[in-house]
Formats: C-alpha cells, structure tokens, sequence
C-alpha cells in the first residue's frame, strides 16, 4: 500500500510526524479514513481516536480532543486541541479523575468554578468514551 | 578616604552580590532551555495554523466573518501588552513596553481611542503612570508556572468577547520574539482583523489543483479557526516572551556578575594599596621617632 505524509500536531507538543498508510480520523459529520492521495479536505473534528496504520501491522492510537483536519496534496495534517497517545493513558487514573471531578461539582461555591469542573468532567466523560474498556 | 573597615565591608558585600547573579544567572540559564524547547514544540502547531488559515481565507470572498475582515470601524484600538512578572532581565520588559508606547503616541495622534490590557505584572506598572485611565484591565501571570495552552486561551477568549461586546475595532498584540539569548525583537502583532500571511512561500503544488472540500461547511470551519488562531497566536506570543524574559535575564545576570567581578577587582586594588601605605607610614613614624632620640 501506498505511503502519504501525517502530521498531528497540538499547540504544546508535535506528537506525530512520517509517512503513514491510512489514518482512521473522528471528523465532525463521522469517522473517516485517508488514504495516500484522498481528494483535498478540511473537516473539524470531534473528540476521539485517531488510528494511525504506518504499514507492517504498525499501528498507533491516539485521543484526540477536537480540532481541524486538513488534507492537501502534500499529506494529512491534523491540529489537535488536545491529543495523548492512548499508551500513555491511564484508565484507572482517568477514572479517579472523573471522580474527582464530581467531587469538584458538588464542592464548588461559585457559579464559575462549578462550570470549569463541568467542563473538565465533560472532557474525562469523553476521553472515557474514546479509551472504552 | 574611607577607612579600611569601610572598604573591607564594600568588598564583601559586592562579592555578595555576585553570588546571587551568578545564581540567577544559573536559574535563568536552566529556565531558557525549558522555555525556549517549549517555544519550539509550539512552532509547528502555529505555523500550520498560519497555512491552514491561508489557505481557507483565500477562499473567501469579500467580507467573511468579523474576526478576519474587521468590523469596518477603525476607532478603537486594544493593545496586548505581553510582559514578564518579575525585573532584572535588563531592558526586556522596558523595550516591550518602549514599543507599546510609541504605538500609543501614534493612535493617539491620530484621534484613536486606546485601551490597553496588560499581561503580566512589569508592563502593567511601567504604563501606569502615563496611561492609567487607558489600561482597562491586567492578567497577571504570577500563579503560572509551566505556560499551558488552558492560560493563552483564557486571554484569547477574553478578547474575543470584548471585541464581540463591541468595546474595541483592532487588536493588537506586543511580545518580544525570541531570536537567540542575546537577541529578543519587541514585536507588534495584529489579531483582530486577522493577518493572513501571503501564501506565496509555499511550495507550488503541481498539476491542477483540486477544490477543497469543507465538511461541515467553509464557514463553519471558518468561525472556529479563527478564534482559535487567536489564542494560539496569544500562547505562542507567550511562550516566545517566557523564552526571551529568560534569556534577557541571563545575559543581564552575565554582566551584572562580570561587573561585579570588576568591582571586586578594584576595590581590592585600593584596599591593598591604602594597607600598605598604612603600615608605611606606621614605619616612618617608628623609624623617624627612632632617630630623634
């Protein structure tokens, strides 16, 4: 199979960058996979895995928590908000996260700071998702 | 002439000096190599950010969304002035502040209505004594320590609610770019409308080039692109100022330790010479008293 360029970037850190395969990618209207001269596309993304097949049964998963998805002709790139390597993910840790995040609602005294640990629930909930398991 | 005792306690209380630069210089020194590999692992995400944007505003015709063409006015003008929160890193944050000020003269001049926001402490208290009515508000960065995204997307959040509430026409922001440790270039950047950087360094795609296809829509992309270019041009201006602050500090410890090095050097010279001419003319009287007799 033929190799194309990917990039996944997010703004503290590139995470990713060589001639992949195919990449599996959660775009905003559904998943979708690219594959070496995909016609030019720019989608949002919603949070999710991205799966990226570099060939040889190389596989590698990261989370991706929104963002844009650009495909030109010369490669893929993906500019993350957030985005972890799966194996660098700890589900127990995510869990107590969670929880203590539902602690943090419940304990809030003001309006903003129960917001900010809504928002940060939503975002564990949806990296919980994405992990499964 | 001072005594000796006088000219024993400047020595020592120079050489006292020089060990806390040499110390700070240390600090600042470990300090850049975090900060200016942060600034660096920023780079990518932000210039992709630049290309993408370039190549969806190219699109656009006429008019487009108020963040990338303005909102037509031209009357009130925000300033971002991105400083550190801490002195002694020489004329860092004075040259910082130096170019926000001739920006000011020159709108003001104009008729402009200025408003400032500060971020960071130092920027703030420069401009305090000539613009206090204009600084409408000051983002301190004490609590900071590691600059994450979540902090430039707060401010670049703010923004963008002040300019959709109206309050200002142009945006635009001053950092200081970090070129090398010796080098920081205070920088003017405009936000609001969006600059678009000329896509006409990009490599030229052969063939014809095939149209994009935007899902869900270009403008929908569009919308969220750009308040996010926003903060990230704010994280990267930060981070770009966090490296710089530390090498502006460096280099001014480096010099402020040489000096005192020097000092030390001199002082030593004069207490060693009036010691000696001490115990001289101790000697002459001895001597001459003994001659007398």
């Amino acid at each position: 199979m033929a190799a194309f360029h990917f990039e996944l970037v997010s703004p503290e850190k590139h995470l990713f960058s060589g001639e992949v395969e195919s990449v599996v990618a959660p775009g905003a209207d559904g998943q979708f996979t690219v594959l070496k001269d995909h016609a030019p596309v720019m989608t949002t993304l919603k949070a999710g895995v991205v799966t990226v097949s570099g060939g040889e049964g190389k596989v590698e998963k990261l989370f991706v928590r929104g963002g844009f998805a650009d495909v030109n002709a010369s490669g893929f790139t993906i500019l993350a908000e957030q985005a972890i390597p799966l194996s660098e993910i700890d589900v127990a840790k995510v869990d107590a996260d969670i929880r203590n995040a539902r602690e943090d609602i419940s304990d809030a005294k003001s309006d903003e700071a129960r917001l900010a640990a809504s928002d940060k629930l939503a975002q564990l909930q949806e990296l919980r998702a994405a992990i499964g398991g | 002439m001072p005594s000796l005792k006088d000219l024993r306690n400047r020595i020592s209380s120079v050489k006292a000096t020089q060990k806390i630069t040499k110390a700070m210089q240390m600090v600042a020194a470990a300090k850049l190599r975090r900060a200016q590999s942060a600034a660096e692992a920023a780079r990518p995400y932000a210039e992709r950010m630049e290309s993408v944007l370039a190549n969806l505003a190219s699109g656009v015709t006429a008019g487009g969304p108020a963040l990338l063409a303005g909102n037509g006015k031209d009357e009130t003008h925000l300033l971002v002035v991105a400083t550190a929160e801490r002195g002694l890193c020489g004329a860092f944050n004075s040259s910082i502040v130096r170019l926000a000020r001739e920006h000011i003269a020159r709108l003001q001049d104009q008729g402009k209505t200025v408003k400032i926001l500060c971020v960071g402490k130092k920027g703030f208290e420069q401009l305090r004594r000539q613009y206090e009515r204009n600084i409408i508000e000051v983002i301190e960065l004490r609590g900071v320590k590691q600059m994450g995204f979540d902090t430039a997307d707060e401010i670049g959040k703010k923004i963008i609610r002040m300019f959709e509430e109206g309050d200002f026409d142009v945006a635009t922001l001053f950092f200081s770019r970090f070129k090398s440790v010796i080098a920081q270039i205070p920088t003017a950047q405009q936000l609001i409308p969006a600059q678009i950087p000329s896509n006409e360094n990009a490599p030229p795609v052969e063939g014809p080039q095939a149209s994009y296809e935007y899902e869900p829509g270009q403008d929908e992309i569009l919308s969220t692109l750009l308040p996010r270019n926003i903060s990230v041009q704010v994280f990267r201006a930060l981070l770009e100022n966090a490296a710089s602050e530390q090498g502006a500090r460096m280099s001014a410890m480096d010099n402020a330790t040489r000096n005192a090095g020097d000092m030390i050097k001199k002082q030593t010279t004069i207490y060693n010479r009036s010691r000696q001419a001490m115990i001289t003319k101790e000697l002459i009287e001895i001597i001459s008293g003994a001659e007398a007799l």
